[in-house]
Order: C-alpha cells, then structure tokens, then sequence
C-alpha cells in the first residue's frame, strides 16, 4: 500500500510538471498550439526602426500574421522584410500599403496593413508597393526643430 | 604446518600495504572446506581487510588468493560477480538496506541472481528467516531491530544463497551476552547443517576458540601462530599468550612507540 | 614560494583527479547497460524523495518572489506610468531567471545535501560494500537512481516554480495593486515567448539538474566514512553545486539571450 501511495504521487508530481508546462505555453506566452497555414508577402523599406521577427501584422488592430524574416535587400538597398499572413486573409488588393506602426509612446514596433481598391489580391510571393516605413523619434524632433528655427 | 585434504581457499605469499603501512607480508592461508575457520589478531591488524581480499574488494599487491581454484584478482568482473554469488558475507554493522524492510533484505540476492517466482522466494526467504529465529519479524524496517536482530538478519542475507563460503566480520563485537550466544549456537548449527565453510574474523577469544575448528593468529602483518583451539590454547610463544590471556602489556606493547617520556615532559613546549 | 607553487600545483592536480573520478562514476553509473526493469521502480522511489517531498518548499518560494516582483515592479514602473507592464516582467524574470536557479539552489539544499547524506551514510554502514559483496554494482543500483531522479525532477519543479510565481504576480498586481488585467496578461503574452524564453528557462533546468545531483552522489560516493567525512561532504555539496549553478547560470544566459 505505501508502495502505491508513493506511485501515485510521483505520477501526480509529474503530471503536475507537464500541466504546469501547458499552461505557461498557452496563458503566458500566448503560444497557439493550432497552426495557421499561411502564405508569404514581402515589403521593402526605408527604415525598420526596431521591428523584429515575430512581430505582430495587423489590419485594422486585428492580428492577421507576423514578421517571419528581416534581410538588407543589397540591389534595393533597404530592408527587405518578410511576413507571414494567416491564409483565409486572402483579400489583400495588390495597392495595400503597409506601414511600421508604434504602439503607444514607446512600446513595440508592428506592421499595420490598409487595403487598398484594386481587385486583384496579393499572392505567395508578392510585395507591397507602398510602405511607409517607421517614424524614428530623433527625425521627429530634427524636423520639428527646423520648423521652428525656420519661422 | 599441517596440511588439510580439501582446502577451498588457498592464499599465497600475499602482500598488501595501505600506504606505507604494510598490512600483509608474505602470508599463507589455507581454509579447509565445511570447517570454520578463525582469523584472530588484535585490532587494526587488517583482518576485515582480508575478508574484502577473498572477496575480490580490494586488490593485493602481490600473491594468489584462491577460491575453489579461481584466483579471485584476476577474474574479469563478470567472473568477480558470479564467483560472490557463492560467498555469503556478514558485516560488522551488519549491512542491511535501511531502506526495505526485513523480508525484502533477505529475498534481494535472490532477486539479483535467480529467476525464482515470486512464491519461491517467499518460501526460501521464509525459511532462512526461521533459521535465524526472526520469521515473525520479515514486515519490520531495519531500523526496528536491535544490534543482535540486525546481525541474524543480516546472516539470513549472507546465507540466502546457500553460498558455499560464508565470512564472518567481527560477529560477536558488541553483543550482549544472550546475543552473543545465540549467534554462536547460530553460527555453529548452521554451518553443520548447511555444509558450508566459515571464515569467522574475530577478537573475542573465548566464543571463538568454542566454535572454531581451525584458528590463525595475526599480528604484525604476519601469521604468528595456526592450529586447533587446543594446540592455540596450549601454546607457549609469548605473543600468542599474551593475546589469549589478554595481558595488558608484553611483546605487544602497551605505549605507542614514542620519545623518551621524561624528557618530553621537561622539553620546553 | 617554491613550496607555495608546488603546493598550489598539488591541489589543483588533486582538484582535476577528483573530477575525473566523479566523471567516470558518472559514465559508469548511467552508461553501462541499461536495465529498465530493475530500475523504473527504484528511479520512481527517488523522484518520491527529491521531487515530491521538494513540492512544498518550491512552490511556497515560488509564490513568494513572485509575490516580491510583482511589488517591486509596480513600485517602479508606476513612475513611468507603465504598471501595465508588470506583467511582462514578473513572467521574464521568473521564467528565464529565476524559476531555474532559485529552484536550483533549494534543490541543492533540500534535495542534493540529503542525497549525499544517504549515500554517505550507506557507505558507513557498509551498505555499498555489501552491495558489492551480494554481486550488485551499487553504482547501478544506489547512484544511477538517484541521478536520473534528480535529472528528471528538477525542469517539473522548476516549471511549476514559474507558474506559481507568475500567479502569485498576477495576486499582487491584478488583485492588490489594481493593474488592469486584460493588460497585465496581454503584455506578458506579447512579450514572452515559448521557445525562446520558456524552453530555454527549461533548458537551463535541465543543465543545473544534472549538474547539482551529479555533485551531490559524487560527494556521497566520494566522501570519508566518518561522521565528520559525511558532515563535510554535505557542506561541499551544497556550497559546490550552488557556485556552479550561478556560474553556469552566466554562461548559459550568454549562450542564449547574449549574442555572444
């Protein structure tokens, strides 16, 4: 019997291990176990200004993808960023534009995407044409500086 | 120096030092098979280092030791391992797994080296533990019995084998009287009834000459005296007299060698 | 300052001999034949011992300095207006940090000091030799146990470390202090990922489980047989294994959030 009692606490104790585990997984990193078939768009751009892999892509706020790869495109010249975008967000018109956003003051770099009116969407492969890239607070403040002295 | 007609382990010309301390030098030891045999000597003479020796725990520096024409340093340790299958040995603290219980001890060599159903062991274990009196005590946990308890306990393990060498290490040490005696009658019937060879290593002399059929006598990493309890007994060299009779001072002296004890005392400190 | 060196010279040698017998009782005890059967009940008996009877004082500690930060956090973030952000920092601090080498440290002292105990004291008693003498090989039978124990219980406590701390975060934070909990939980989940955060923590887990009981058999293997021998093993144990999880803390850290 003590044999026993023992066996089922080491096998609670390791269960509890593992529910643990799940638990950071899923309501701490916020991991999605299901996942999305996606397909990829690209974008080049002036400036990143912080953005990372694994940053969010949203449209409208709404998640729709994130940042799967970032590179320095040598013949453009810019960075080349590469998305990752949930497959049933297959509406994207080819004139979308995709703009490095902040959220709040000082809080993460994400891309936001507008769709445009064309009628052709965006496949596996394609870019965005027109971007904006991300407002670095330094040229924020230079240009605002030159207003003033220029008045 | 007599001969015996079947001697199961022969030792020869062994040597062994710890450190500089030599603790053998060029010894000769033969046990007769189905006898009980006694290694006796004073304290720290290494005779617990000369069970480990048979048992292949510690490796001479030089010499044979022989069991049942094997020489225990060197056999591989496959060899080593089944050759102790046969030795059954019984340690000064008795050795048992505190952590299972009595009946557990007994059955784990029978675990480790047979195949046995569970029902055979319950019954090989059962009758070694009625041999030593303690049936009724298989469900206790080694820290439940006394020091006498946890030595037959401890012997039911050594024999639960049917090993054909059981080793002794000290098994009187620290008894009290009515222990000390079951564990001589223990000792002695089961060595007539199982048949196998005894090596006892002891120092108290008056169990040991009772039982013993053969004595060897060690000091000074040597064998100072062999025979039977008689021919010990009635011995005239003095290093021998003195260990039997227990005087406190003779060729084995009572001070540690040391400086001269005056001018030590008047030495400046 | 010859003798000084030679002597320095004798210790460091001695130093490197002791871990290479502790490296080869290692390689004895876990890599020569593998015997499931016999095993499985004795290494289920052991985690009985390090991990379940360590629940408590893990999760208790756990509770606490989650309890801790998300106090000191708050007190400092809410001068940036940032409380929000609470929650991102308890959940990293616990779960790449802390989680792994304060459940390190309570192992070494509840957990690997006992082990070395017991081994030692079986060594006393002439339990390991009698081991030997009955035909068993205590490194199999006594130590390998022990280790894959340890090695096993040390990511579940360190898992369940985390997330009681995290929960005793989100108390103090969401119940106490009043920090907006769509905020408190949505910002750690933004910021704390799975495989780099939470599998490197259990990574790091891992490492100091296998380090810290490797130390503590060693020392009850190794150790003088006296009652002084034992006492002193205990100690090194404990003072041993916790230098060497800080110590590797660093380097680990380095090797997966430094760039290095």
């Amino acid at each position: 019997m003590r044999i026993r009692v023992m066996e089922i606490g080491v096998g609670a104790f390791l269960l509890a291990g593992m529910v643990a585990l799940l638990m950071l997984a899923l309501n701490v990193s916020g991991l999605n176990l299901e996942r999305k078939n996606t397909y990829k768009v690209y974008a080049r751009f002036e400036n990143i200004g912080g953005l990372t892999e694994r940053s969010k892509v949203t449209m409208s706020g709404v998640l729709i993808g994130q940042v799967s790869d970032i590179r320095l495109d040598q013949d453009a010249l810019q960075a080349l960023v590469e998305m990752e975008i949930h497959e049933e967000v297959d509406f994207l018109s080819i004139d979308s534009s995709a703009s490095i956003l902040t959220a709040g003051l000082l809080g993460e770099k994400y891309i936001g995407v507008v769709v445009g009116a064309e009628e052709e969407y965006l496949q596996d492969g394609d870019f965005f044409e027109d971007t904006q890239s991300a407002l670095v607070l330094e040229d924020l403040i230079g240009k605002f500086l030159f207003n003033e002295v220029s008045e | 120096m007599d001969s015996f007609e079947d001697v199961i382990i022969d030792i020869q010309n062994l040597s062994f030092a710890r450190g500089e301390r030599a603790i053998y030098n060029n010894v000769d030891i033969q046990v007769p098979r189905g006898k009980i045999t006694a290694i006796m000597g004073p304290s720290g003479t290494g005779k617990t280092t000369l069970l480990k020796l048979i048992g292949g725990q510690l490796k001479p520096d030089q010499g044979s030791i022989l069991v049942a024409g094997k020489d225990i340093p060197r056999l591989g340790r496959r060899e080593l391992f089944d050759m102790r299958a046969r030795m059954g040995m019984l340690f000064q603290s008795g050795a048992l797994f505190t952590d299972i219980s009595v009946y557990e001890n007994v059955a784990f060599p029978l675990r480790v080296h047979t195949d046995l159903s569970e029902e055979m062991i319950r019954d090989v274990v059962l009758m070694k533990l009625h041999a030593v009196g303690l049936r009724g005590a298989r469900d206790l946990m080694p820290s439940e019995l006394s020091g006498g308890m946890a030595r037959r306990v401890a012997l039911a393990r050594a024999i639960a084998l049917d090993p054909e060498i059981v080793m002794y290490d000290e098994p009187f040490a620290g008894q009290d009287p009515i222990a000390m005696g079951v564990l001589v009658n223990l000792i002695r019937r089961l060595n007539r009834a199982l048949g196998h060879t005894s090596i006892i290593v002891s120092h108290d002399i008056q169990e040991t000459l009772g039982i013993a059929d053969y004595i060897y006598l060690i000091s000074d990493a040597e064998v100072i005296a062999r025979g039977t309890p008689e021919e010990i007994a009635n011995t005239s060299s003095q290093k021998v007299r003195q260990f039997i009779d227990g005087l406190p001072d003779g060729p084995v002296p009572f001070h540690f060698p040391a400086g001269d004890y005056q001018s030590e005392l008047l030495q400046d400190s | 300052m010859l003798d000084l060196v030679a002597r320095l010279g004798h210790k460091g040698l001695k130093k490197l001999e002791a871990f290479g017998s502790a490296g080869v009782i290692l390689m004895q005890a876990l890599v020569a034949r593998p015997q499931p059967f016999t095993m499985l009940p004795l290494v289920v008996k052991q985690i009985h011992f390090v991990g379940v009877l360590s629940l408590i004082i893990i999760v208790v500690s756990g509770l606490f300095i989650g309890m801790v930060l998300g106090l000191q956090g708050y007190t400092i973030l809410v001068d940036y207006g940032s409380e929000q952000a609470v929650g991102q920092m308890v959940a990293l601090s616990l779960v790449r940090e802390l989680a792994p080498v304060v459940t390190a440290l309570l192992f070494a002292g509840r957990a690997g000091s006992a082990l070395t105990a017991e081994i030692g004291l079986m060594k006393a008693t002439e339990q390991l030799s009698s081991l030997e003498m009955i035909g068993v090989d205590p490194l199999r039978r006594i130590i390998a146990p022990r280790f894959w124990a340890g090695f096993i219980c040390l990511p579940v406590l360190a898992t369940i470390f985390s997330l009681v701390g995290i929960m005793g975060g989100a108390l103090v934070g969401i119940d106490w202090l009043g920090i907006y909990e769509g905020s408190f939980w949505s910002n750690m989940q933004n910021s704390v990922d799975f495989r780099e955060d939470i599998l490197n923590g259990l990574i790091k887990a891992v490492v100091f489980g296998f380090v810290v009981t490797w130390i503590a058999v060693f020392q009850g293997y190794d150790c003088v047989p006296t009652s002084e021998g034992i006492s002193d093993a205990t100690t090194k144990t404990v003072v041993y294994s916790s230098l060497s999880v800080l110590a590797l803390d660093f380097v680990l850290t380095a090797l997966m959030f430094g760039d290095l």
